[in-house]
């Protein structure tokens, strides 16, 4: 297959790719693994004039661990994260999730910046990001700002990004006391997209939730947490029971937007709930 | 829309052909440098079938921009063998029946010639290959022999 035909340039410093990335008139689109972006440009849905590869420029990649929070690259690739033995430990959570996507030659040259970019509905590394309460930080020629992971997104493949601005970082906040992990059901292992995907922060003391977190995925346009659901699930055991918490899941979410499915995505997002909270009470012993 | 001279050294021989902006590595491998041996099942990174050794790391060619590959190593189906017969995963494929057809064959020898000595899982190994013909039982067979044979990683 051939793609749209497009120009290519490669900058080697952040400034020259977001001057590059500033040329009214022109449509212009950064490329960091291209295992979306070449998709589209093959099946020609996108068709920008100019491609400014973004692997050239030292600097955009790498995992910084420190104290309070965990800077990483907009360029780091899935497999570092998957990889990274000093995030393992500070936010397994970005690991595990990293390797439940797609299969391994693709999390090769994945970008953490390109999957929240690419904003997929059920994509795992936005979701988790939404949950752990990352900022992603957006630099173009006007300067640079920091936003929510959770309203990064604002639809499907859609974000706040404007067109010549270049995701260079994302913060991830550490130790709000919550332990988090994510679970996917997926059509066919672990090489697409999971159906839905739910990443769950719990905090228990005594066998008692004490703090929660629910972020679910893939059952609208961009991952969504359910406050109403964290509220019902703090103070009550985590062994349970959890009598209709999935109702409630369904309930928090059908008040928005969703796919023709969205009774049976909502329903499975709940039953993964279910099982991430009945997992956790076996390993607390309960 | 411009063209512009790429650099790779595949299979250990330097080549310089030209490629489009928009060519793909595995559309420059097949057309470029006539080495067809890549096959090209989906150009989405779905099918496996054009996976190749970027700088050792195992790619989809068609996800990756052929000027991309300027100045890199590339190793493609036809030199896993490094000029030699077959090698232990080739020979095992054929034993096995793991091949009808042979489309998704080159980017699985690749893979599995990458794989070798590595200790990945046999799902691992097989994540991102699509085969239409064999149920995969022959691929799976031919996989097993090769972590039950002895030494060597070919
Ligand atoms: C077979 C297959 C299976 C897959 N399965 C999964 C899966 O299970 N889960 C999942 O989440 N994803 C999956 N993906 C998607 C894959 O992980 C994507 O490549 C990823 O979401 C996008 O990252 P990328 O680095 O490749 O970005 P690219 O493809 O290079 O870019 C994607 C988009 O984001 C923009 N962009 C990228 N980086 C930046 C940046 N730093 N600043 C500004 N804009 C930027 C690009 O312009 C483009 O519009 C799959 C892909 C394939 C081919
Ligand atoms: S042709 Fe590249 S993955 Fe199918
Ligand atoms: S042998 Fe035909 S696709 Fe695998």
């Amino acid at each position: 297959m051939t793609a749209v035909a497009f120009d290519y340039t490669a900058p080697t410093t952040v400034d020259e790719a977001l001057r590059t990335l500033h040329s009214p008139g022109l449509t212009v689109t950064p490329l960091a693994g291209g295992q979306s972006l070449l998709p589209l440009l093959t099946r020609r849905e996108v068709r920008p004039d100019l491609v400014v590869d973004l692997n050239g420029i030292p600097g955009l990649a790498g995992i910084e661990v420190s104290p309070h929070r965990v800077r990483i690259g907009a360029m780091t690739r899935l497999r570092d994260l998957e990889q990274h033995a000093e995030l393992a430990t500070a936010l397994p959570v970005l690991a595990s999730a990293a390797a439940s996507v797609a299969h391994p030659h693709i999390r090769g040259r994945s970008t953490l910046g390109g999957s929240l970019c690419h904003a997929a509905p059920a994509a795992e590394l936005p979701a988790v990001a939404v949950a752990l309460g990352a900022d992603v930080v957006l630099r173009s020629v006007r300067g640079a700002r920091s936003v929510p992971a959770a309203r990064f997104a604002t639809g499907a493949g859609a974000t706040v990004r404007a067109p010549d601005e270049v995701l260079t970082e994302v913060v991830f906040p550490r130790a709000d006391g919550l332990a988090y992990e994510f679970s996917e059901l997926g059509t066919r292992g672990s090489t697409g997209y999971p159906v839905v995907g739910v990443c769950l922060g719990l905090h228990v003391a005594d066998g008692l939730v004490r703090a929660a977190r629910v972020v679910v995925a893939g059952c609208g346009p961009v991952p969504v947490r359910l406050p109403g659901v964290e509220a019902e699930l703090a103070d009550r055991p985590v062994a349970g029971p959890h009598r209709g918490l999935v109702a409630s899941v369904a309930a928090e979410v059908a008040r928005g937007p969703g796919p023709e499915d969205q009774e049976y995505r909502t329903e499975a997002a709940g039953v993964l709930l279910l099982r991430a909270l009945t997992a956790r009470a076996a390993r607390e012993g309960r | 829309m411009s063209v512009r001279t790429v650099t790779v050294r595949v299979n250990g021989v330097v080549r310089t052909e030209d490629a489009w902006d928009h060519t793909t590595l595995a559309e420059h491998l097949r057309t470029g440098l006539r080495l067809t041996g890549t096959h090209v099942g989906c150009g989405t990174g779905d099918c496996g079938a054009c996976v190749v050794l970027l700088d050792g790391e195992p790619v989809c060619s068609c996800l990756v921009l052929a000027v991309q590959a300027d100045g890199r190593e590339i190793s493609t189906v036809e030199g896993v063998a490094g000029g030699g017969d077959l090698t232990r995963a080739q020979r095992a494929l054929i034993e096995e029946h793991g091949l009808q057809c042979g489309f998704c064959t080159p980017g699985l020898v690749v893979r599995m010639a990458h794989a070798a000595g590595r200790g990945g899982s046999e799902a691992d190994v097989l994540a991102g290959h699509l085969c239409r013909c064999t149920g995969y039982d022959g691929i799976r067979a031919a996989l097993r022999k090769l972590s039950g044979g002895s030494g060597g990683d070919r």
